[in-house]
């Protein structure tokens, strides 16, 4: 199997994960995403009419009420129709695959598919089985890619930091179980990031993580040390079964992120977060509502990419 | 029916011919090699000039799918993929629905399989009822049925207790234990060899390490009881160490690979390709290599097909949710050959005949004077395509698909008779 994300023309036909996407594509992506960005702050314009009469139907197997509405918005903001279905609880519950869903919803002409899937490897299904005009954005496949939250998080590390090439970064708690973290490391490595580390207890990382490009710590207050960048991962509460954890006060303890901790990173240190956050489990609300803390404006930022990421699909040929 | 093979290049690992020599063939049996025995009048001449004559395959792992799986493959199909690829004599584990633990349902399976004229079904008896880890089957009725062994399939017997009595139970009566080595904990929710390339896909992955502990398990229950095991699948370079090692101290071992493991790794799975969603998980180059040398050096005794025709629809779904398995008895005899390459035909023909043979304790895989006329003519230099149409098994469903194979089975002969020709 091919990586299905460029088309012949070198353009992007999907977007699938962050890895092997070329760097003059994330900066083409977050370039497009400032002038959505600009444009929404001059408060004038927010609508545009780059994929009016295109209809984009978010398909979620995985409930997410925020991700989705940021692609609905963004969809909205792009003048395309906009439908939303939440599988999960309808067609493959009476036995449908996967497939013969996505086939019956080409059936209605859609353009572009937004899709959520509790299993790797669900969008590139997806997208290996469409028609050729048809798009593909992975919002979440299991634990292997989340890349529009990725490509946010490039925006709003650009947005602070202006370059990548002279930054230290580190990714703080459940690596094993996140498509988050491996879409950050893969967008970093591409982009140039020079140091990025990952810091996690072992029942929280996967086996040669290190091949992905990074450096590994067990110790929050070393790996924190001089960076210029904390991204804090959600820690799932089904995480304190299954021995992989002992308790959530445990895992604040030592991985939580509190004040003391960041004061070892750099004084410009920025924190992020992809949200939905778990106050006192994997970060104090000091931290959370702090000077540091770059959470909101990466809410904000990531409709913008999506705006970019989908207007630049619709407009491949 | 009188059959003279002419102006073929026989080939008989076990008894060390490679040579220019026609083979005579009566009353279903091997009449005479080189000269005609006096008086023969063949019936039927087989030209085989240019192609190899062998004894036919033996696949020590190949599902039928009968009972309970017909919608993925029967009887008639699968048995028409064995012949083709040259396979006279499989296999088949118990994981059929029902499970292969009465001897009425054996006996069934062997009188069906029978009543096709084809390839020889040799059923292995489940180990436990229902493969259910707890009780153990009637295995003395289930080889008066016709069961040439006992295993788990892909299931693993977590409960230690009851691995080591159904072990002691076999040894009473010299019956065979075949076990894939799995800790079924270990391996819980895995679908994918714990390495680089399940954590870059974020795939549930299964360590090396479930291989090497319940084999390790295994070894030593086998050491205690006096049983005769033979380790299915096996996919590590530690997993190969261990058996080495038992091997060296003289314990009753024997040992098998699955032909997809022979030559793929975690690589080949690409972006979630899941037709190499196998069992046990395709492993990394290193375990790859290893899987050569122990096969070099005899640690490994025979290459199996693990034929498992999948269904299209159970294919189609995401990485881990797709059906594991791969169609392979059409596959087995181009794969072995590749393994060993063109200057060794004989040691690759004696991983899939003679050695299999031995592990299922049957006088069969050679083309000695005398012996059952079961044999396999093939064009070791014709290359094909491996794609739907050109696979008779229901299963379409391989890693290979859409690859150049070397290696056309011509001729098959089952009890002297021709069972298929290509």
């Amino acid at each position: 199997m091919n990586n299905p994300q460029l088309n012949k023309n070198g353009e992007l036909q999907h977007l699938l994960t962050t890895e092997g996407l070329p760097a003059r594509i994330v900066r083409d992506i977050l370039d497009r995403a400032a002038t959505f960005v600009n444009m929404a702050e001059g408060g004038e314009i927010k609508k545009v009419p780059l994929m009016q009469g295109k209809s984009v139907f978010n398909i979620f197997f995985e409930n997410s009420t925020r991700t989705r509405t940021t692609f609905e918005i963004a969809a909205k903001r792009l003048s395309a129709d906009v439908v939303n279905l939440n599988i999960g609880s309808s067609s493959t519950s009476k036995g449908e695959t996967l497939l013969d869903t996505v086939d019956n919803l080409c059936a209605m002409h859609a353009d572009m598919f937004v899709v959520r899937h509790a299993q790797s490897g669900a969008a590139h299904l997806i997208a290996n089985h469409v028609a050729p005009h048809v798009h593909v954005v992975n919002a979440g496949d299991g634990r292997h890619a989340h890349p529009t939250q990725a490509l946010l998080d490039m925006y709003t590390v650009r947005h602070y930091k202006k370059e990548f090439h002279n930054l230290r970064v580190a990714i703080v708690g459940d690596v094993l179980h996140s498509r988050v973290a491996r879409s950050q490391i893969h967008a970093m490595t591409t982009l140039g990031v020079p140091e990025v580390r990952v810091i996690a207890p072992k029942t929280l990382l996967p086996a040669d993580v290190g091949k992905l490009g990074v450096q590994v710590y067990h110790d929050m207050a070393q790996g924190l040390r001089d960076v210029d960048v904390v991204m804090m991962l959600r820690l799932q509460n089904e995480r304190m079964t299954g021995a992989l954890l002992p308790s959530a006060q445990e895992y604040f303890k030592y991985y939580g992120l509190t004040q003391e901790k960041l004061a070892l990173a750099k004084s410009d240190a920025i924190v992020m977060h992809p949200g939905p956050m778990n106050r006192g489990v994997e970060i104090d609300s000091s931290v959370a509502d702090g000077s540091h803390s770059v959470i909101l404006p990466q809410v904000t930022f990531g409709i913008a990419v999506r705006m970019a990421v989908m207007s630049m699909l619709a407009g491949a040929k | 029916m009188n059959i003279h093979i002419k102006n073929g290049r026989l080939i008989d690992p076990k008894n060390g011919t490679d040579a220019m020599q026609d083979l005579f063939i009566a009353a279903g049996k091997v009449a005479a090699i080189g000269n005609a025995p006096a008086g023969f009048v063949a019936d039927k001449i087989i030209d085989a000039a240019g192609l190899v004559v062998a004894p036919g395959l033996i696949d020590l792992a190949a599902r039928l799918r009968e009972p309970g799986y017909e919608y993925r493959a029967t009887l008639e199909s699968e048995m028409n993929a064995a012949v083709a690829g040259g396979v006279t004599s499989l296999a088949c584990p118990p994981d059929t629905d029902p499970v292969l633990d009465e001897p009425g349902l054996v006996e069934m399976l062997k009188h069906r399989a029978k009543s096709l004229n084809q390839a020889r079904v040799y059923p292995v008896g489940a180990l436990t009822q229902g493969l259910k880890g707890a009780e153990l089957t009637e295995m003395a009725e289930l080889t008066d049925a016709g069961c040439v062994a006992f295993s788990q399939a892909d299931v693993a017997l977590t409960d230690t207790r009851v691995l080591l009595r159904a072990m002691q139970y076999a040894a009473t009566f010299g019956f065979s234990v075949w076990l894939r080595p799995q800790d079924g904990f270990l391996a819980r929710d895995g679908v994918a060899h714990d390495g680089e390339v399940a954590t870059r896909l974020g795939l549930p992955a299964i360590p090396s390490h479930a291989e090497t502990i319940a084999l390790s398990t295994m070894i030593l229950l086998a050491q205690e009881t006096g049983v005769r095991l033979h380790v299915c699948r096996i996919s590590t370079e530690s997993g190969v160490a261990l058996m080495r090692v038992a091997k060296q101290k003289g314990l009753p071992l024997t040992c098998d690979v699955s032909a997809n493991h022979v030559h793929l790794s975690e690589r080949d799975i690409g972006f979630f390709d899941s037709n190499c969603h196998l069992t046990p998980p395709l492993r990394s180059l290193r375990d790859r290599d290893a899987l050569h040398a122990g096969l070099l050096d005899g640690t490994i005794d025979a290459i199996c097909s693990d034929h498992t025709p999948v269904d299209e629809d159970a294919k189609q779904l995401p990485f881990a949710e797709a059906e594991a398995g791969a169609t392979g008895l059409e596959l087995l005899l181009p794969l072995a050959l590749k393994w060993a390459g063109a200057g060794a035909l004989s040691a690759a023909l004696a991983k899939v005949t003679q050695h299999p043979a031995r592990v299922l304790r049957l006088d069969a895989g050679h083309l000695s004077v005398g012996a059952v006329a079961d044999v396999c003519v093939f064009d070791p230099e014709a290359y094909w395509k491996i794609e739907a149409a050109a696979l008779k098994s229901q299963g379409k469903n391989t890693p290979f698909l859409g690859l150049e194979l070397q290696g056309k089975v011509r001729y098959t002969l089952v009890d002297g008779q021709v069972v298929y020709q290509g």
